[in-house]
């Protein structure tokens, strides 16, 4: 079902958190909002389920406005961090919770029949006569998505669902998630702060700073055509590198530190001495391009696959470049790498980018 | 080995220091067996004299309408006291209730107010309403006094289940009260056995009020028989009668323990969180 949010408000203590906030999830849709704490993407969630209420605007799932209703009537499915199963219940009852509480009574054969079908379809058929405390972390997970799936709620949200599991389980059940959801082809919204699994799970990102929207698009024109400096920022791992500077003449560009570097191309005939910053992704240094940059290499991260070189330009200004595994560069050595300018992304004083 | 070994001079502290209680202890329970002549300390004689109480009620006066009265007092003590502090304690802890800092502020100031000072106070209130000389007022009485001390432990019990579990039965589609009744009370209820045994302790073990509050004889309960037996008079004093009727006072008390003593302990353990 398609969920809309129009022009919603949410205060706490009469101060605004989130102001006239816009975002529509298509229906089948996997949105993931992506932000740093306190940015306003789990407010923004509990507002959708119900347990805040709206303090302006409208919340649509389809065209049903369901600002007004309390929790229990939006039929939403939520996955919280730490799960929240019922400790009492065995897994079948928790899963069956929703199904037992309903105004209309569903027998129990009926029950148990729909109960069957959804630990099949999450595979967690073997647990259901044991108690979550006798469940691993990922197990736990599994029953929690069941149980809020085993509703059939109009939309699935997800809030850090992935936070509490080992790195392993974590791969896994990123996986496991976004299968799930293509499956059933439910709407459903990811609320996390972790970039590779936003860009991996989800059809689209949504990134959030301060209560506000910056950007929505899909995982990879977002890495691509970032909106701004703080998007640019905040996707890609290891980070981009900001370079503060002025443009200069014959389309380039230069540090006050001394570094200088090509424009970018569609840059190239803007006026010299405008305040700009460039950003350098690690991919795009010592990987070709026309411009160029010499310094000492003044940290190596091995990786396995990859390295990452901390390389010192210019004084105070620390380029990063990560590489297929070399082990003919060191610590201590002078490297003079190509920088793929044309690839650079630039932005203005205010952090838009041009 | 080594840690038995480590052990060993505190096991013989501990039982130095335990042994005067420990004698007294099987003394109580020896002499309400036996005889011993004036002035030895070692019995001579068995005899089940001193229990004549239970079927001779001139002995002791009426010991079976005492055992009555104070399970009365005792039960109703639960009765009170769980429901509405379990009731009270999730408000506090969970509601967003107006002046909820003043009502935890003055729950705790009434936790810790010696009851003692308001005995007068309350002994004017009863004889106005009616209720002075009734096992109801003593037991409305009492009720509120340990009220504060459960609400407290409650809330303490109600603080450590994770908010997450309400939401997820809220957004499960349960009422608020079917959240509570099936999603949080069972996560409590180590807390409302605890605090089923200490109100039934607390109302088994009262002395002053219903002495004070209920005087007439047909109200006695254990606790005040009991002072009867050496208020009365002190020349035909018996020792061994009234350490009898002590240990027949006690038997619930030590039964309760034995069969509760692990649950007791989450009260002090994981209960009291602020």
């Amino acid at each position: 079902m398609r969920l809309h949010l129009d022009n919603f408000t949410k205060c706490f203590d009469g101060t605004p958190v989130i102001e006239g906030l816009n975002l529509t999830v298509e229906d089948g849709e996997m949105l993931a909002l992506l932000g740093p704490s306190g940015c306003g993407k789990s407010t923004t969630l509990l507002s959708i389920c119900g347990i805040y209420r709206a303090d302006g605007g409208r919340i649509l799932f389809g065209d049903r406005d369901v600002s007004a209703l309390p929790s229990q009537r939006r039929n939403v499915g939520v996955v919280f961090q730490n799960y929240a199963l019922y400790p009492h219940l065995t897994v079948e009852e928790n899963i069956a919770f929703p199904l037992t509480v309903q105004k209309k009574r569903t027998d129990k054969a009926e029950v148990a029949r729909q109960v069957r079908e959804i630990a099949e379809l999450i595979h967690i058929e073997a647990l259901l006569s044991r108690r979550p405390a006798q469940l691993s972390g990922g197990q736990q997970q599994r029953v929690a998505l069941a149980r809020a799936l085993v509703r059939k709620p109009d939309v699935l949200l997800l809030d850090e669902p992935l936070a509490n599991l080992d790195a392993k389980l974590r791969l896994e059940m990123r996986s496991e998630i976004r299968r799930l959801q293509l499956e059933t082809g439910i709407t459903a919204i990811l609320v996390t702060h972790d970039q590779v699994e936003a860009m991996s799970m989800c059809d689209r990102v949504a990134i959030m700073d301060k209560g506000e929207i910056l950007q929505i698009d899909s995982p990879t024109e977002m890495y691509r055509a970032p909106a701004n400096r703080f998007v640019a920022g905040f996707l890609g791992n290891p980070p981009i590198t900001f370079l503060d500077g002025q443009t200069a003449q014959e389309g380039r560009f230069a540090m006050a530190e001394g570094l200088t570097l090509p424009l970018p191309a569609h840059l190239r005939n803007m006026p010299a001495g405008r305040p700009i910053a460039l950003g350098l992704r690690p991919e795009h240094f010592g990987h070709g391009g026309a411009g160029q940059a010499s310094g000492r290499v003044t940290f190596v991260e091995p990786q396995g696959r990859e390295m990452l070189f901390d390389v010192q330009a210019a004084p105070g200004v620390t380029l990063r470049s990560i590489q297929p595994t070399r082990d003919d560069v060191a610590i201590g050595d002078e490297v003079t790498w190509s920088i793929d300018a044309d690839r650079m992304l630039a932005f203005d004083a205010d952090g838009r980018r041009l | 080995m080594t840690r038995n070994f480590a052990l060993f001079p505190l096991m013989v502290v501990i039982i130095l220091v335990s042994l005067p209680l420990m004698t007294m202890y099987g003394f109580l329970i020896l002499d309400t067996f036996t005889d011993a002549p004036p002035g030895e300390l070692w019995p001579d004689e068995f005899t089940l004299r001193h229990w004549r109480f239970l079927w001779d009620m001139s002995a002791a006066g009426n010991v079976w309408m005492a055992t009555l009265n104070t399970a009365v007092l005792a039960l109703s003590m639960v009765a009170v006291v769980v429901p509405v502090s379990s009731l009270a304690g999730y408000a506090i802890s969970r509601l967003n209730l107006p002046y909820r800092r003043f009502f935890l502020a003055g729950i705790l100031v009434m936790h810790a107010f010696p009851a003692v000072t308001l005995l007068i106070g309350v002994f004017f209130v009863l004889k106005f309403t009616g209720l002075y000389n009734t096992m109801i007022g003593v037991i409305l009485v009492k009720g509120a006094l340990m009220l504060p001390f459960g609400i407290w432990i409650m809330k303490g019990f109600y603080d450590a289940v994770p908010w997450e579990i309400e939401m997820a039965g809220v957004q499960d589609g349960a009422s608020r009260l079917t959240v509570f009744w099936r999603l949080i009370v069972p996560q409590v209820k180590p807390g409302l056995v605890a605090l089923s045994v200490f109100a039934f302790l607390d109302g088994w073990g009262e002395y002053l009020l219903p002495r004070v509050l209920a005087p007439g004889s047909e109200m006695t309960v254990m606790s005040v028989l009991l002072n009867q037996l050496i208020a009365g008079d002190d020349i035909g004093f018996d020792f061994n009668l009234f350490k009898t009727v002590g240990v027949f006072y006690t038997l619930p008390v030590i039964a309760l323990f034995v069969i509760f003593q692990n649950r007791l302990m989450t009260i002090f353990g994981g209960g009291t969180k602020g």
